[in-house]
């Protein structure tokens, strides 16, 4: 296994160094010429051969978790996906849409078809599917498993595309092999990780990708295409409202800096109107587009537009400049009247719903905190720290910057698109950790630009000073070249050598890239999170497997319809490995029943007793990590169950779970923290004798108990 | 020749009658034979019940006394009776005659096959024993029986805690029930440990540390019966598997790939009330000692690829000892099973086929493999072996030691078109003694290659030749070279084997 990790972290390196060399260069070329090709003909040659290396390593680079545990799906959404794919394979399309599920959030129930993003699982399903179709009997959990880094391949040829359509196919390549280990996208991407983001980058960029070629050319065509991105955006995951409010906002700032052309005009109405019928065909998102704050830019962007296309035709009707200008007064005072009045009157109608708790927390990262505990209390929707910046992104980080000089200095339709898209994006990875995600293509590719770039300018100061040094040692008899000569060396003395340091510190720096990126997916984005691996006394590896433990005994010991009483996190787990119906689950689509169930894991043990009575609780699954060091438990969850419980029922009270403000679970904690349900059945073995407590709470303590603590 | 005494060890309750008949008449009826002396031992360590039944000319026991018939023909064969509750546990029955003295004994397996007696006294059951030289009058026999029950203990009390051990009843009769008079038998059973409850008492009756003895009986009458209820301790681990699927897939890579599908039950008393990891761990010797946690399967020798996981991934907790003659998979399933749990998992492993598979010289292939279950102690309640054959083969036909269902399916696997034929064998209360080979043969399909394969050709022909150069002749599956014994049993008992001859010299040629 150290083995395949090594070769995998030394291909890696090579990868990106040698992608990023030859991409910027044509220095290689000569190597080839005895092929007898045409130089555009290496070149294309060197392009594919160098893509379809990056599509090798972007996909192989995410393996890691498989080689290091085994192919399963990890963390919690995932499993949901999972088992909605299973469904969806075993029992067809029209059973899952129309599917109810009785073993989540009882006993209310949840529609699932509705409820739920499709795409990925349509998606695995169709690969599941073709592969069957050719006689590959594969299992669908390894299409689960490797759903996410083939799109991450296809990421990168998308990613390749866009670099070409922005800048140059040099920055193209550099883009795609940026992205292929950019640790940000591979968080969310690798072996097992079958959770909607995997796909959803992939549509995300293509969309941007088809749109800005739609721009570019003002086609039709592309602009269907776009639609269509946009459509398997929208089914794939919810980000798809960052599409909507992105694409409108780049339209608004072009239309304000005068670049409204044609082409935008067919681009986006073209654009918007089939990806707006489209997205309304998935179940879950329905006439959001035209009832929901969150797609009104859009639409006022699309009005915008007719009234810009109304006035250009009447400028061109007018010839007289004062009464258009007349005319360009009214009309405008008018729209907007008119778009002010109708939002007014569609908010105050409650035709238009307003903006979801989701999107405020985005606009304004301490909403959540105030008024969304259940958001807030999530890790991943924490804002970020600089430092997981510096893990994500590395040199990225400063090389954005620089990207953005050169796309200021090349101001284009395509070039605002990436900046915007840049911009928005990392404020929003600034908002939330999970949002780096969106923010890691933007980056990569501003990033490239500025790589592709430099490389290029120094290189050609490099080849230029090779050129004449050449050409002067060739002729060398003209006495006006050789003056004009030296005095050029004359002029930029250290310019080569400066170029050529300047170009091997790139160099160093990329490979630092490719090494920082291929150390922290190993080490960092590759557990399952399921199983957790430590290191023993005498450096063998130690696995701590106790949640399938727990999981599996309930599956197998417990009655068919046995319901689970935990906190929401495990719910998808124990649902999809567990088979077994739980109360609530990681769709916290309804914050009172998570309340209850924070209220009773916070009472004391009659009244909780009272309350899993009237849940019809059969068991109750609480993990404890005190033993091995576990620190995601449930006693560290505790605070949050006390929060969410206590902002429905005012009952709970945080104070009185904490000592002068801080939280203790030891001997001086809260006399009503020492009482409450969780810190008993953590502490003492059952809770009631006729509410069994799963006989696995202790998971985490029991695997290790005879090492002494610490 | 080994087979018996090892069937013996590892059986869990044996019985062992000595007889010595006495033959007037070649009828069966009871009277027209004696058994002089009949000893009978029965040792528990499962559930497993195993009666064996030997007979052999034995001079030591032979009383001319008795012998006084005149003017019947010789009997040929023997009678077992089984009361109707025991039949239905009754896992397998095996019969040897015996000759010499211990440790010269020799013994010579006989066949054992139920009969159907429509007058039998309380609807007691039987199965008849053929001797190969038949008795004549004023002759005698020694046979051995032996016979395994399962789910024969039943727990009592049926629900225990974590700290309380496990006490079970066993039914049984402390005289032999036989339709044959019987002039003097003794009985002993050997309990696990020394903690024996209660027993019921047949005077005579001595207990003597773990061994209880009731007899000696003298003269009782044919279909004497005196019910007995013993009460013990027994924490010996009732793993029982439900249901086993072994998969065997010949692949066309020169490897034979075996998957078996188990569900694992712990058939003990049923667990009460909390279960305490802290006490488990902490106090292993008082907590939870009617429970497991390690189970081991012997596999093959030169056992690869192997794996051990569920339906929701891989179990980490496995050791795997390979050494020339075997391999050694200890397994522990995710959680110790307590009376009632259950698991289930699957193992897998890969074999080489040459060690398997044999072809002679007519281009038939056979295949040797075990049937029963590799895990040792256990019970299987329902055993299913599939066999996949590549695409191609034709009437595949298995030969078994003894009687099984068969029958064939059609499964699809890799780049399959028209479908693998797949020998089912399904077989009832397997226990650690049904680990014999069997042989599968089938017709050969050589020269007959159908459209499907030139279709299969024009759609993906790389693989295609790889296939055909495989396919093309069809397989056959024999006896395992090491058992002669068997291969008899099996021959007899099975009432096809068209080739014995040639397949055990195709057997003893690799």
């Amino acid at each position: 296994m150290e083995g395949a990790n090594g070769g995998g972290k030394s291909a890696a390196t090579q990868g990106g160094s040698k992608a990023t060399d030859l991409s910027a260069s044509n220095t290689f070329l000569f190597s080839l010429k005895t092929l007898k090709l045409k130089t555009k003909q290496q070149e294309l040659l060197i392009r594919v051969s160098i893509l379809c290396l990056v599509y090798i390593l972007a996909f192989i680079t995410r393996l890691f978790s498989v080689l290091r545990y085994e192919s399963m799906i990890h963390e919690f959404d995932p499993y949901f996906n999972y088992r909605t794919t299973l469904f969806l394979t075993q029992k067809g399309f029209y059973e899952f849409w129309n599917w109810f599920d009785s073993e989540s959030w009882y006993p209310l129930g949840r529609i699932i078809g509705g409820t739920l993003y499709p795409g990925l699982m349509v998606t695995a399903a169709l690969i599941y599917w073709s592969l069957r179709f050719l006689r590959f009997a594969v299992h669908i959990r390894e299409v689960c498993v490797l759903t996410a880094p083939f799109f991450a391949s296809n990421t990168t040829i998308v990613a390749y595309f866009f670099g070409k359509e922005l800048w140059d196919s040099g920055a193209g390549l550099v883009a795609a092999a940026l992205i292929a280990i950019c640790p940000g996208y591979i968080s969310r991407s690798v072996a097992g990780s079958y959770d909607n983001e995997g796909v959803a980058i992939f549509a995300l960029l293509l969309t941007f990708y088809l749109f800005v070629k739609a721009v570019n050319t003002g086609s039709l065509a592309w602009a269907l295409a776009s639609a269509f991105g946009y459509f398997y955006m929208v089914s794939a995951w919810g980000g798809y409202v960052f599409i909507i409010n992105l694409i409108p906002l780049y339209v608004l700032v072009l239309l304000i800096t005068g670049r409204y052309s044609m082409r935008l005009y067919v681009a986006y109405n073209c654009m918007y109107v089939l990806g707006m019928l489209l997205a309304m065909q998935i179940r879950f998102v329905g006439f959001q587009h035209v009832q929901s704050g969150e797609h009104m830019a859009a639409m006022g962007v699309f009005f915008l537009m007719q009234v810009f296309y109304f006035l250009d035709w009447v400028k061109y009707q007018l010839n007289d400049p004062r009464l258009f200008e007349a005319f360009l007064r009214i009309t405008v005072t008018c729209a907007v009247g008119v778009g002010a009045l109708a939002l007014g009157v569609g908010t105050a109608s409650g035709y238009i719903s307003p903006w979801t708790g989701r999107f405020y927390s985005l606009l304004d990262p301490t909403y959540a905190k105030d008024h969304i505990p259940i958001i807030a209390s999530v890790s991943e929707h924490q804002p970020t720290a600089w430092s997981s910046f510096m893990f994500d992104f590395h040199i990225l980080l400063f090389l954005f910057p620089a990207g953005l000089y050169f796309c200021f200095q090349r101001l284009s339709d395509a070039t605002i698109f990436i900046v915007m898209y840049g911009l928005t994006s990392m404020y929003f990875a600034g908002v939330m950790v999970r949002l780096i995600l969106v923010a890691t293509p933007a980056v990569c590719l501003i990033s490239a630009i500025a790589v592709s770039a430099t490389i290029k300018n120094l290189t050609q100061l490099v080849r230029a000073k090779s050129k004449v040094a050449h050409t002067g040692t060739g002729k060398g008899t003209s006495g006006t070249k050789a003056s004009s000569k030296a005095s050029r060396d004359q002029s930029l003395p250290f310019q080569r050598n400066g170029a050529i340091a300047l170009l091997l510190g790139a160099f160093y720096l990329l490979s630092r890239y490719a090494t920082h990126c291929t150390w922290v997916t190993s080490e960092a984005y590759s557990s399952p999170s399921i199983v957790l691996a430590a290191r023993g006394a005498y450096g063998n590896r130690v696995i701590f497997d106790d949640y399938r433990e727990a999981y599996f005994w309930l599956r197998q010991n417990t009655p068919q319809d046995a319901k689970i009483m935990s906190w929401w996190d495990y719910g998808y787990q124990i649902t999809a490995m567990g088979n077994r119906t739980v109360i609530v689950d990681n769709n916290t689509w309804n914050n009172t029943h998570i309340a209850t169930v924070g209220r009773a894991m916070s009472s004391y043990e009659d009244e909780a007793y009272e309350i899993m009575r009237s849940l019809d609780v059969d068991y109750v699954l609480v993990v404890f990590g005190g033993v091995t060091g576990y620190s995601s438990d449930d006693i560290n969850k505790f605070l949050w169950m006390v929060r969410i419980g206590g902002g429905v029922f005012p009952v709970i009270k945080e104070p009185d779970y904490l000592v002068n403000g801080e939280y203790r679970v030891d001997k001086g904690a809260a006399p009503k923290m020492l009482n409450c349900l969780i810190r008993s059945s953590c502490q003492k073995e059952q809770l009631e004798d006729e509410y069994k407590l799963s006989y696995y709470r202790f998971g985490e303590l029991t695997t290790e108990y005879g090492k002494p603590p610490g | 020749m080994e087979a018996l005494p090892r069937l013996r060890l590892a059986l869990v309750l044996s019985a062992v009658i000595c007889f010595s008949l006495l033959e007037r008449s070649s009828a069966l009826s009871s009277q027209d034979l004696q058994i002089v002396n009949a000893e009978r031992r029965v040792s528990f360590s499962f559930l497993i019940c195993t009666y064996i039944i030997s007979h052999n000319v034995s001079p030591s026991q032979f009383k001319p006394g008795i012998v006084e018939n005149i003017g019947t023909p010789p009997a040929s064969e023997i009678l077992l009776a089984f009361p109707p509750t025991q039949v239905d546990h009754l896992a397998l029955v095996k019969a040897a005659v015996t000759a010499g003295k211990r440790k010269k004994k020799s013994y010579s397996p006989l066949d054992v096959k139920p009969k159907e007696v429509f007058d039998a006294p309380n609807g007691a059951k039987y199965f008849t024993i053929s001797l190969l030289n038949p008795l004549k009058v004023g002759e005698s026999v020694t046979l051995e029986v032996l016979y395994t029950l399962t789910h024969s203990l039943e727990p009592f009390p049926l629900e225990i805690s974590q700290s309380e051990s496990q006490l079970v009843y066993y039914h049984d009769s402390a005289i032999i029930l036989s339709p044959y008079h019987i002039k003097q038998q003794i009985t002993f059973v050997k309990t696990p440990s020394t903690k024996v409850e209660s027993f019921t008492r047949v005077d005579p009756t001595d207990r003597a540390g773990t061994e209880l003895k009731y007899g000696p009986y003298e003269d009782r009458p044919p279909y004497s019966f005196s019910p007995t209820i013993i009460h013990f301790e027994n924490n010996n681990p009732f793993a029982v598997v439900e249901e086993l699927v072994r998969e065997v897939e010949i692949s066309h890579w020169g490897s034979l790939q075996i998957t078996e599908h188990y569900t694992l039950v712990h058939a003990g008393a049923r667990h009460k009330g909390v279960f305490s990891r802290v006490e488990y761990q902490s106090r292993p010797s008082f907590s939870g000692v009617s429970s497991f946690k390690h189970l081991l399967a012997k596999l093959p020798p030169r056992v690869h690829s192997v794996y051990y996981r569920d339906e929701i991934g891989n179990i980490s907790s496995s050791h795997l000892r390979t050494d020339s003659r075997k391999s050694e998979l200890e397994i522990e399933p995710r959680y110790p099973l307590f009376g009632g749990w259950k698991a289930t998992f699957v193992i897998g492993y890969g074999l080489p086929l040459p060690d398997f598979l044999f072809e002679s010289s007519d281009g038939m292939r056979y295949l040797n493999f075990s049937f029963g279950c590799p895990l040792a102690e256990t019970v299987v309640d329902k055993l299913t072996i599939k066999v996949v054959l590549p695409e191609g083969s034709k009437k595949p036909y298995a030969v078994v030691p003894f009687p099984v269902e068969q029958h064939l399916e059609t499964s699809y696997s890799y780049l399959d078109v028209v479908g693998r034929t797949v020998v089912v064998l399904e077989k009832k209360n397997v226990v650690p003694e049904h680990n014999s080979p069997f042989q599968l043969k089938s017709l050969d399909t050589q020269g007959q290659i159908p459209e499907h394969v030139l279709a299969h050709v024009a759609r993906c022909a790389p693989i295609t030749l790889l296939l055909n150069s495989i396919e093309q002749s069809s397989f056959k599956f024999i006896a395992s070279p090491i058992r002669h014994d068997v291969f008899i049993t099996l021959s007899s008992a099975n009432n096809v084997s068209p080739m014995p001859q040639t397949s055990v010299s195709f057997v003893v040629a690799p």
